[in-house]
C-alpha cells in the first residue's frame, strides 16, 4: 500500500499561519526547550526511565553500605550473568504486555528449550552439532509460542487461560525430557560458553565501543534526513550528550568487567538481542502493529491490520526468547535438571519487563525496559544473597520493589490522564 | 455535477438472521457533493455504510462505481477504490502519535524494510496543512493528547490522505463542542470544495442545513426520499425521518425493536 500516492496539499489556506504545526516554540529545537519540555512531561506523569535509575542506584547504595563485596568488579561480572535469562525472557514478555496479553508459559518454556538443549548434546547420544542442538531448542520454543497465539487468536480463548496450561503442560515435558535421570549435565563446551566464558579486553573494547559508533552514526543520518525534509529536530546537543554518556557508559562496563573474568558473552548477547528488538519495534511495520493492535484493535483491524497474525507473532516470540533464556540459564549452571523453568524465573521475567517501564494495559512499553529491570530484580536478588538472607525474604523484597513499580506506573497513568496525556 | 454519480448503490440488502437491516435501497453520492445520509436509530445508515467499506458485503443488489459494477468484499477493496470511512468512534490509537495513526495500516518503507518516518512526517504535515488544521502542537505527540475536535481532525486528514475520492463521515459533530463543531463542518465544506465525494451522517439537521447538498432519508432498512437541500425545509426532513412512505411493510415487527 505504500505505493498510494498521498494527496498533494489540498489548499494553501491564506488564514492558516504557515508553520503552526511544528513551529519551534513547542517542538524543542534548543536544548534548554527540551529540557522545559521533559520537565513539563514529568510533572504530567511522563515519567520515563527515571524511577528506575533512581531505584538502581538507591539499591546499590543500599547494598555497598552493607556489604563491600556488592560493587566490586566480580560482583559486576556476575550480575551480568544473573540478570541475563531474566532479561531476555523478559524481553519476549515486553511483546506480549504490549498488546496487553499475558503469557504464564515462559518459564516452563525456557525449561523445555533447556532440556531439549542439554539432552541433544549428551554425550554418547546423538552427537549432533551443538548449533543443530540449539536451533531445535530455540524452534521448540517458537512453535510452542505460535500454538499457543493460534489458540488465543484463533480459538479466542484468554491468553491467560492458554498460557496458564501451558504453565502446567510445560511442566510436565520438563519432566517427561529430563525423566528418571534428574540431572543432565552439560559437557559442550559452547553452550557452556554462553554464560560462563567471556571476551577478551581487546574485543570487549572493539564490540562496546563500536555499538557506541554504530548508534552515533544512525542518530547522525536520522539528523540528517530530518534537516533535508525540513523537518524539525531535535536539538544536536542533546544528541552529542546522548552518545557521550553512553560511551562513558560503554567504556565504564569494558574497564570493570576487564578488570575481573571480562566481559561475558551473554552480556553481548543480551545487548544484541536489546537492539534486535528494539529495532523490531520502533523501525519496522510489524512493531508499529504491536502497538496499534495493544493501543485499540478495533482500530487496528479496520486499518487493515491482520490482528490475529500480529498476536499469533507476537507469541511465538515470546516462546523464542523463553527458550533462548532456557538455554542461557542451563548454561549458567552447566546442567538442567527436573526443576529446569521453575521457582521464581517465570514472575522474575514478567516483574522485569513491568519494573522496566512497560505498561500492564497495554500500548506502552521498551525492549529497553526487560533490561533495567532485570538490573533492578537481579541486584536485589545478588544483593540479599550476600546479606545471606532466607530465600522467604528475597521473595517478599521483590515482591514488594514489583508493587512499587506498578503503583508508580499506575499513579503516572493517573496523572497522565488529569494532564490529558493518558 | 458530473452525469454520472460516483458511487452508486442499487437495490441492496443486508440481513442479520431474521433482522432485514437493509432492504433494496438505492443510494448515490457525486463528486463535489455533500450527501447527507439521515434516518432514525435502527434505520440501517451505519449498515448501508459499513457495506460500502467492506465491512461485509451486502446479501444482494449492485455497487457501481464511477459507472462500474465493482464488489467490495474487505476493506482494502474499499481503500483501492478511494473510499475512505471515518467511523464515529474515529478508530485511532490513542498510544501512537498523529503521523503513526494517519499511516496506520499503510506505513512506508525505504529500501531497507525500514519505516520512513521522514517522509510520513512530511506528508502528514502537509496534508494538515491543506486541511487547515492549525491547532496541534505538534504532530508528534500521541493522540490520547488531542481535544475532541482535533481527532476529528486527525481522523479526516487519515482518511483524505491517500486520494481518496469518496469520504464517509459517521456523526463527526456528535461528541462536539460549538467551536468544535464549526471546526469540523468547515472542513467538510472543503472537501467538498476540492471535488471529494463526501456523504455525511448526522442527526444534527442543523449541521445538514448547513453543509450537505442533497439529504438521502432511509427508515426502517429503506430509503424513503431524497431531497434537496435547498427545495426542502428541515420540518420535512423530519416528517420523513419519522413518517415516511414505506414501498413495503416490513414483515415482522421485531425489526422496529432490534434494527
Amino acid at each position: 500500500m505504500s505505493t498510494q500516492e498521498t494527496r498533494e496539499p489540498l489548499v494553501e489556506d491564506e488564514e492558516a499561519p504557515s508553520g503552526a504545526i511544528g513551529a519551534a516554540t513547542v517542538e524543542h529545537e534548543t536544548l534548554s526547550d527540551y529540557v522545559r519540555g521533559r520537565i513539563e512531561g514529568l510533572r504530567a506523569g511522563e515519567l520515563g526511565n527515571i524511577p528506575i535509575i533512581i531505584g538502581i542506584i538507591l539499591i546499590a547504595i543500599y547494598f555497598q553500605s552493607r556489604n563491600s563485596n556488592f560493587l566490586t568488579a566480580g560482583n559486576f561480572d556476575n550480575l551480568i550473568v544473573q540478570m541475563a535469562p531474566i532479561a531476555v525472557i523478559g524481553m519476549g514478555i515486553v511483546f506480549v504486555l504490549l498488546l496487553g496479553e499475558i503469557d504464564l508459559s515462559v518459564g516452563f518454556v525456557s525449561g523445555v528449550g533447556g532440556a531439549i538443549c542439554a539432552v541433544l548434546l549428551l554425550p554418547g547420544g546423538a552427537s549432533i552439532p551443538t548449533a543443530v542442538a540449539i536451533i531445535v531448542a530455540l524452534g521448540a520454543g517458537l512453535c510452542i509460542g505460535l500454538v499457543q497465539g493460534t489458540l488465543f487468536a484463533k480459538v479466542g480463548i484468554p491468553s491467560f487461560v492458554v498460557t496458564l496450561a501451558g504453565l502446567l503442560a510445560w511442566n510436565g515435558v520438563v519432566l517427561e525430557i529430563v525423566g528418571s535421570r534428574g540431572t543432565i549435565v552439560i559437557q559442550d563446551s559452547f553452550v557452556n560458553g554462553i554464560a560462563n566464558n567471556s571476551l577478551s579486553d581487546t574485543a570487549a573494547w572493539v564490540v562496546v565501543e563500536g555499538a557506541v559508533a554504530l548508534y552515533a552514526a544512525i542518530q547522525y543520518s536520522a539528523v540528517r534526513g530530518r534537516k533535508r525534509a525540513g523537518l524539525p529536530n531535535v536539538p544536536t546537543s542533546l544528541i552529542l550528550i546522548r552518545i557521550g554518556v553512553l560511551a562513558i557508559l560503554g567504556a565504564f562496563v569494558v574497564i570493570v568487567c576487564n578488570s575481573a573474568r571480562g566481559l561475558p558473552y551473554v552480556g553481548v548477547l543480551m545487548i544484541g538481542l536489546m537492539l534486535f528488538w528494539t529495532f523490531i519495534t520502533d523501525r519496522t511495520r510489524f512493531g508499529r502493529h504491536v502497538f496499534a493492535v495493544g493501543g485499540n484493535a478495533e482500530a487496528a483491524r479496520r486499518a487493515g491490520i491482520r490482528v490475529d497474525l500480529v498476536r499469533i507473532a507476537v507469541f511465538g516470540i515470546s516462546g523464542f526468547m523463553a527458550a533462548m533464556g532456557g538455554i542461557i540459564l542451563a548454561s549458567r549452571l552447566s546442567s538442567v535438571d527436573t526443576n529446569a523453568g521453575g521457582g521464581s524465573i517465570l514472575l522474575y521475567s514478567i516483574a522485569a519487563a513491568v519494573i522496566g517501564g512497560t505498561s500492564l494495559f497495554g500500548g506502552r512499553g521498551t525492549i529497553r525496559s526487560a533490561i533495567l529491570g532485570a538490573v533492578v530484580i537481579a541486584s536485589i536478588d545478588n544483593g540479599l544473597g550476600l546479606l545471606n538472607v532466607s530465600a522467604g525474604t528475597k521473595f517478599i523484597v521483590t515482591g514488594l520493589v514489583l508493587l512499587a513499580a506498578v503503583t508508580v506506573d499506575s499513579l503516572s497513568r493517573k496523572g497522565r490522564e488529569s494532564a490529558g496525556r493518558a | 455535477m458530473a452525469d454520472q454519480p460516483l458511487l452508486q448503490l442499487k437495490g441492496v440488502s443486508k440481513t442479520f438472521g431474521a433482522v432485514h437491516a437493509l432492504t433494496k435501497v438505492d443510494f448515490h453520492a457525486s463528486s463535489g457533493e455533500v450527501m447527507a445520509l439521515v434516518g432514525d436509530n435502527g434505520a440501517g445508515k451505519s449498515t448501508l455504510i459499513k457495506g460500502v467499506a467492506g465491512i461485509y458485503p451486502f446479501d444482494e443488489g449492485k455497487i457501481i462505481w464511477e459507472g462500474k459494477e465493482v464488489h467490495i468484499s474487505g476493506p482494502k477493496d474499499a481503500a483501492k477504490l478511494g473510499i475512505e470511512v471515518v467511523y464515529q468512534d474515529l478508530a485511532l490509537c490513542d498510544n501512537l502519535d498523529v503521523v503513526q495513526n494517519m499511516f496506520l495500516g499503510r506505513e512506508e518503507l525505504t529500501t531497507l524494510r525500514r519505516m520512513d518516518e521522514t517522509s510520513m512526517e512530511r506528508k502528514a504535515r502537509t496534508t494538515l496543512k491543506g486541511l487547515a488544521v492549525t491547532t496541534l502542537q505538534s504532530v508528534r505527540q500521541p493522540v490520547a493528547s488531542l481535544s475532541g475536535g482535533q481527532r476529528q481532525s486527525v481522523a479526516v486528514a487519515k482518511a483524505v490522505m491517500w486520494n481518496s475520492k469518496l469520504v464517509i463521515l459517521d456523526e463527526p459533530t456528535a461528541a462536539l463542542g460549538v467551536a468544535q463543531t464549526r471546526q469540523v463542518l468547515d472542513l467538510v465544506k472543503r472537501l467538498a470544495q476540492q471535488g471529494l465525494a463526501v456523504v455525511l451522517i448526522s442527526h444534527n439537521l442543523h449541521d445538514i442545513f448547513e453543509v450537505a447538498d442533497r439529504i438521502t432519508v432511509l427508515r426502517l432498512g429503506q430509503s424513503v426520499r431524497e431531497l434537496k437541500v435547498s427545495e426542502t425545509s428541515q420540518q420535512e426532513v423530519v416528517q420523513e425521518i419519522t413518517a415516511g412512505e414505506l414501498s413495503h411493510v416490513p414483515g415482522v415487527v421485531p425489526e422496529e425493536v432490534v434494527a
